[in-house]
């Protein structure tokens, strides 16, 4: 009886096949992780690499991570840090039912951040990147020390950050996305799953920002003589 | 599992903001950190230092902003997976990569023959 009366009061975004509401969440998170851990691979293959290069190149890669500007690194780290807050927040306030138009404002502003990390990082680094000649195969002009290595660090820098923009603009995408679903009543605090597995992956491409901060900027370290 | 926790209850544990608001003054904090100790020389221990500064931000945003410090165990076994999986491809590929250089044992693995019957 109770499963009858269970259909009969279809909670909004309940799909047939599961036999609660939690269990459902539960398979939708289980799902996203799962997909998570293969991009965690993905990146792991290029950390890995980036490794085992370094090992091969240390002093070269110090080289190259030193013609990068550490203060475009932090402040892009610190905008992003800022973005899974308010994402957070939008999820936040779907789930504990605050008027549509907060989590509107909450993903919009994660959008906008997100922007922002790409024209910093586009604007201020790539472009400057080419202009000053250390953008492998385009446009290279630095023939100090360990110049070979410190392209093949720059290849890596590249091929990194590139990869990682290219999650930024496929989060930016999924926001749009969410922000439209939200616009049109979709959610509730009785189903938000969207939003919920949307946040973990943008998490989830703050995490790899957070590892490819030190890993190309930092280690090595910036004092003089280093 | 009864009606109410199952259809009609409302949603998972809500983090209070306070707790959104106390990691990130905590992960902004480490950023600047993790920043700073780079102009600082401690050798080695500058690779060490950034590593960890950002494991423990990493720590962070898993447990609190992904919910993973309330979700439930079959979650945390396929994220402990992944880190698993991740640890055998680094490991495997500089246990070939770093030991490149070792010399060849004449004897190869032979030698280990009476090391291990010695045990049995």
């Amino acid at each position: 009886m109770s499963e009858l009366a269970a259909h009969s009061a279809h909670p909004p975004g309940f799909a047939h096949q599961f036999e609660t509401v939690a269990q459902q969440r539960e398979a939708g998170k289980l799902g996203m992780w799962v997909f998570l851990v293969t991009e965690i691979l993905f990146f792991g293959g290029m950390f890995t690499a980036y490794t085992v290069y370094r090992s091969l190149h240390l002093q070269a890669f110090i080289t190259g991570s030193h013609l990068l500007e550490v203060k475009f690194g932090a402040t892009n780290t610190a905008v992003l840090i800022v973005s899974s807050l308010t994402m957070a927040m939008a999820i936040r306030s779907a789930q504990t039912g605050k008027r549509k138009g907060q989590t509107i404002w909450w993903l919009i502003l994660t959008m906008l951040l997100g922007a922002t990390f790409l024209f910093l990082k586009f604007r201020f680094e790539w472009y400057h990147d080419y202009v000053d000649g250390i953008v492998p195969g385009v446009s290279w002009s630095y023939h100090g020390p360990y110049a070979p290595g410190a392209e093949l660090f720059m290849c890596f820098y590249f091929f990194m950050t590139g990869l990682h923009a290219l999650h930024m603009i496929v989060g930016i995408g999924i926001l749009t996305v969410l922000t439209v679903m939200t616009a049109r009543n979709k959610f509730s605090p009785q189903y938000y799953a969207p939003l919920e597995i949307s946040g973990l992956y943008w998490h989830f491409v703050d995490i790899v920002w957070i590892f490819l901060f030190p890993l190309l900027y930092l280690i090595g370290g910036r004092y003089p003589g280093s | 599992m009864s009606e109410a926790s199952g259809h009609s209850s409302g949603s998972e544990h809500v983090v209070p903001v306070s707790t959104y608001v106390g990691v990130f003054l905590a992960l902004i904090g480490l950023t600047a950190l993790t920043t700073g100790v780079a102009y600082i020389d401690l050798g080695r221990w500058n690779t060490v230092a950034a590593l960890a500064i950002a494991v423990i931000k990493m720590l962070l945003v898993v447990l609190f902003f992904m919910h993973v410090k309330y979700s439930t165990g079959l979650t945390r076994i396929a994220i402990l997976a992944g880190f698993f999986w991740l640890l055998i491809m680094i490991t495997l590929t500089l246990s070939d990569e770093l030991t490149r250089g070792w010399e060849i044992v004449s004897h190869g693995w032979s030698v280990m023959i009476p090391v291990v019957l010695r045990l049995l």
